[in-house]
């Protein structure tokens, strides 16, 4: 049983699909469609950037339904995993926050925008309807060896110079990268020595922070540690917990002390051992 | 040499002689008739300033050595027999490429020769007279470079064997007179005199040009022979342009009208060249070349028609003129014009008329020039001063200049036995010849002649008597300038007293036995005698009434009483003719503002149209670029919605047709 | 079913994805409309190889993959150096290229 009959991805004798991909099709196509719609019209982008997330893995799976398992597992990896993390990376780095507003800049731009796409959409689909297609074959014969194989015995075979210079063009886009992101000093490189000179001449905490308290009981960041004398140290526990007021007591954790001379403590001289 | 064959069947005359090549040296040599001249003003402008003290002597030299040449090939001529008296000399292959060839030859025959003998002599004496003239000037060495350099065009012009050749010396001979005339360039007015005849002849080359290109065109070749020899058989409209557009060429050159403005003004040069150039030779270019062209104006009755009047009105014109004016030199230049109008309309009258044209040329090449001498000599001895009402009384002190000065003014009169009445009154006797179907040209012609002697013998003698009879009406000191009229020197004398000799004997010496027309025949072609519609006796008698009766008129006028020394308010028609009967005003009327018009329009269309269709573009561009630009928003996204609605389009387009 | 479904649902994808890039704003999402354009013409690919019956299709797929995976690269590289300049994720502020 082969991963095609498996997954009831084989066409008919007229080339339609089975029906279980039918119903597969008509779930998931609508909802992709939303969700490019979501990508299309959402104020946030991080709303966009789920929704585009949605697309490529809902592609994918049109893909191994398609037989192109090899390309849907790629799909997958390269594009969801990739380089939408990728796309995402960005996003932080420009700021989540920044939300678009929907007024429109360019005079007529969104007329033109909406006629010119729904006209080519149009356009497109009225050429895909009327066009008439041969009856669909389906990748039977072609995944024979399976769909990895049949892919690389083309890759490899026919269109070998297409894949060396696409290899050559990803390294050139790696090295693209980091010469357009590449950040020239334009100042002098300042060293160790000279920022704690600064820190020095400036009067500023010359040692590192306290840790957080780490107790029997708690070791979490929100208690603070104690200073020789007993007190809580403030800054020991992180800013942003004491502004919020999640900073915990540390009497609440700690060991009860003894007056000093006032607990039987064990001698130092001869001991028995009770 | 190539010896052209002429069949006589195709020639409108029977007997024009067929040139043969030359024989003997003299015939040889006859290339340095040019070469001289023009080497010697070559030397001359060359030689600069160090040739001063010995370039006016080199001057005369040459034009005597080419005096000596064209004697010695007149005594080969004469010496040959009639059929060998046309001789051509091929000199080199000026233009040969392909097809096309125009070889530079000269053409000895008795007209070449008559004009070559006439231009050294005259002006060899006329070189001798300017060595005195011109003595305190220090550019005396310049003119005479530039008087050689005349003589040796107007030698090219006259001994040229095609209509090429001859376009040189015409051409050469329109430079050298632009040159004289404006020597004292330093005045502006001489400058522009200068200027204005260059122009005119000008108007005059385009018309010779066209001929040379109709002649091109239709016979292939430009030397004489093969012209006259195709000329019978051209179309007609052809002949008749290639003969109006030569008779443009010889008013221009002649001053004849429509084309006669600009002689008065040459008189703004020295007196010798107005002598040389605008009396005797240059002028004369233009009967030279409609006589040459016979053959042509024999082809075209209507042209030779157009040559009898433009003769005619230039005659009546120069005459009327010439009665009006106060400037003696201006007055000699009307007259000239209108004797130049004489030998026109001689030309013009055909066979019969020709030998007198040239006769009359030569005899007027004489008496003229001897006038235009005696002239300069009174300048000379009155401060060169030219209004003639300031003269009178100067026969007492400048005796030779008067008795020279009064021999040419007989001459001209057409006084018996003077040369003048040997070819005038042949003229007026050829004017009254009878021509067939139109019997109203000897009648018109006839009387305007005989007029015009009239009025000629009118103006003349007033020039005669205001200048040397008469009470002195000199100018005093207080006035400005006192004057001691006194005889010019020897070297200017002489030349005078041989002009004059020839003003009295030339005419009737070459008379004898018709000895001048024979002469011309080789080239003219024998004309049968013909009778005028009036017996000669009464033709003769008539004229010499009408000479008496204006010399008469003069005296009364002039000699016998006051002379008002400032030009008194007179008639119309003396108002007109002091103002030259208005021919500047016609000329910028009809010319000038038409064509300054027609520049400012041009200007205006350039700047306008072209220059606005130019900019137009540019500013076009710029617009249209201005418009263009603004899609350029900077904004990727509409960037990107041209590009999607672009492919929308595309695809709609694409899928109509297809579907 | 016939396969045109997938193909229809390709287009509506594309057509969405064309329409994000010339209406939104932060060039990050702007990027994403360009993800999903390609993504849409892979699912068409792959539907293409299916009903031909070879894998071609699917290698081209591939090859979209990798270099929209190349072009993702970069494109972020651009976007988070035009940010640190101008503190703005933007495509409309840089329009320096007006008129």
């Amino acid at each position: 049983m082969t991963l095609a009959s498996a997954l009831h991805a084989n066409l008919t004798e007229a080339g339609t699909t089975s029906s279980g991909e039918a119903v597969l099709f008509w779930v998931l196509a609508p909802l992709m469609v939303l969700a490019a719609l979501g990508l299309m019209l959402s104020r946030r982008t991080v709303h966009v950037a789920v929704a585009i997330a949605g697309v490529m893995v809902g592609l994918a799976v049109f893909y191994v339904a398609q037989e192109a398992y090899f390309l849907g597992f790629v799909q997958v990896v390269v594009y969801t995993g990739a380089i939408m993390m990728l796309f995402i990376f960005v996003l932080m780095l420009v700021g989540v926050d920044a939300s678009d507003s929907l007024v429109e800049t360019l005079s007529g731009q969104r007329w033109i925008g909406a006629l010119a796409g729904i006209g080519i959409g149009v356009v497109l689909i009225s050429v895909v309807v009327r066009a008439s297609f041969p009856t669909a074959v389906g990748l039977g014969a072609a995944n024979a060896d399976s769909n990895p194989v049949g892919v690389s015995r083309l890759v490899f075979g026919n269109f070998v110079l297409a894949f060396e210079a696409t290899g050559a063009l990803l390294v050139t886009a790696a090295l693209g990268a980091l010469i357009l992101t590449h950040r020239r000093r334009l100042g002098r490189k300042i060293g160790q020595r000279e920022l704690a000179d600064a820190r020095v001449a400036r009067g500023g905490r010359l040692t590192p922070l306290a840790a957080p308290g780490v107790y029997a009981r708690h070791n979490a960041m929100d208690v603070p540690a104690l200073d020789p004398y007993g007190e809580p140290i403030e800054e020991s526990v992180s800013r942003v917990l004491r502004i919020r007021g999640q900073e915990a007591a540390a009497a609440a954790y700690a060991l009860e002390t003894e007056e000093p001379g006032s607990t039987d403590r064990p001698s130092l001289e001869g001991g028995e051992d009770e | 040499m190539s010896v052209h064959t002429l069949t006589a069947a195709r020639l409108p005359f029977a007997d024009i002689v067929a040139p043969v090549a030359p024989s003997g040296a003299a015939q040889e040599l006859a290339w340095l008739l040019v070469a001289i001249p023009l080497a010697s003003a070559a030397i001359l402008l060359l030689a600069g300033r160090r040739s001063n003290r010995w370039g006016h002597w080199f001057g005369v030299g040459a034009s005597a050595a080419s005096f000596v040449l064209g004697a010695a090939i007149l005594v080969s001529l004469l010496g040959a027999p009639t059929s060998e008296r046309v001789v051509e000399l091929d000199l080199f292959d000026w233009v040969s490429v392909g097809q096309l060839s125009l070889p530079a030859g000269m053409r000895l025959d008795p007209l070449s020769l008559t004009f070559v003998l006439l231009v050294t002599f005259v002006g060899s004496l006329i070189h001798v007279y300017s060595v005195a003239y011109m003595e305190h000037d220090a550019d005396r060495r310049r003119f005479f470079a530039y008087l050689n350099l005349f003589v040796g065009a107007m030698l090219l012009l006259v001994l040229a064997d095609s209509y090429l050749v001859l376009f040189v010396g015409w051409e050469g001979v329109g430079l050298a007179s632009y040159l004289l005339i404006g020597f004292w360039n330093h005045r502006t007015e001489y400058a522009v005199a200068a200027k204005k005849a260059f122009v005119a002849n000008r108007v005059g080359d385009l018309g010779l040009l066209i001929a040379m290109m109709a002649m091109f065109a239709s016979v292939g070749a430009l030397d004489f022979t093969s012209v006259f020899a195709a000329v019978g058989e051209l179309d007609p409209t052809t002949v008749t342009i290639i003969g109006l557009a030569l008779l443009l060429a010889a008013c221009g050159k002649s001053a004849q009208f429509p084309l006669q403005s600009w002689l008065g003004d040459a008189m703004a040069g020295p007196t010798p060249v107005s002598a040389l150039i605008h009396a005797a030779t240059m002028v004369t270019a233009g009967v030279y070349l409609v006589v040459r062209s016979a053959p042509v104006y024999e082809a075209a009755p209507n042209a030779q028609l157009a040559v009898v009047v433009v003769g005619a009105i230039t005659l009546l014109f120069g005459a009327i003129v010439g009665c009006a004016k106060d400037d003696l030199k201006k007055a000699l230049a009307a007259s000239t014009m209108s004797q130049i109008g004489y030998m026109m309309l001689a030309a013009g009258l055909g066979p019969i008329g020709y030998a007198f044209a040239i006769f009359h040329l030569v005899t007027h090449g004489f008496f003229k020039a001897g006038m235009f001498l005696g002239a300069g000599s009174v300048m000379h001895g009155m401060n060169d001063q030219v209004d003639m009402r300031r003269f009178g009384g100067l026969a007492k002190y400048m005796k030779v200049t008067w008795i020279t000065f009064g021999l040419g003014w007989l001459a001209i009169l057409g006084v018996p036995p003077f040369s003048g009445f040997w070819s005038k009154d042949k003229i007026i006797e050829a004017a009254f010849v009878p021509v067939d179907g139109a019997p109203w040209r000897a009648w018109v012609f006839g009387t305007v002649v005989l007029v015009g002697a009239g009025i000629t013998a009118f103006y003349m003698s007033r020039l005669f008597f205001m200048t040397f009879h008469g009470e002195k009406r000199w100018t005093t000191a207080a006035e400005g300038a006192e004057q001691h009229p006194h005889e010019s020197p020897r070297l200017m004398t002489w030349p005078m007293i041989v002009l004059a000799v020839g003003s009295v004997a030339l005419g009737g010496l070459l008379s004898i036995g018709s000895a001048f027309s024979t002469w011309l025949e080789p080239v003219t072609g024998h004309a049968e005698h013909h009778e005028p519609v009036l017996p000669v006796p009464v033709i003769m008698a008539a004229t010499l009434v009408l000479v008496a009766i204006g010399l008469f008129l003069a005296w009364r006028q002039y000699a016998a009483s006051t002379v008002p020394t400032v030009a008194p308010a007179a008639s119309v028609l003396t108002r007109a003719a002091r103002r030259d009967l208005y021919q500047d005003e016609v000329n910028d009327v009809l010319l000038v503002e038409p064509g300054a018009y027609l520049t400012r329009s041009l200007v205006y269309g350039d700047r306008q149209v072209v220059d606005g269709a130019v900019v137009g573009i540019a500013h076009g561009t710029v617009g249209l670029a201005e418009k263009v630009r603004t899609l350029q928003t900077g904004y990727v996204r509409s960037y990107a919605a041209t590009m999607l609605a672009g492919v929308v389009v595309l695809l709609v387009v694409v899928l109509v047709t297809r579907i | 079913m016939s396969l045109t479904n997938y193909l229809v649902l390709a287009t509506i994808l594309f057509t969405i994805g064309a329409t994000t890039v010339l209406l939104r704003r932060n060039g990050i999402i702007v990027f994403m409309g360009v993800e999903l354009m390609l993504n849409a013409t892979n699912l068409a690919l792959i539907t293409f190889s299916r009903m031909h019956g070879n894998l071609q299709g699917q290698v081209f797929a591939f090859f979209v993959m990798v270099v929209a995976a190349a072009e993702v690269v970069i494109g972020l590289a651009i976007i988070v150096s035009i940010f640190r300049t101008r503190r703005s994720a933007s495509v409309d502020d840089v329009n320096l290229l007006r008129n």
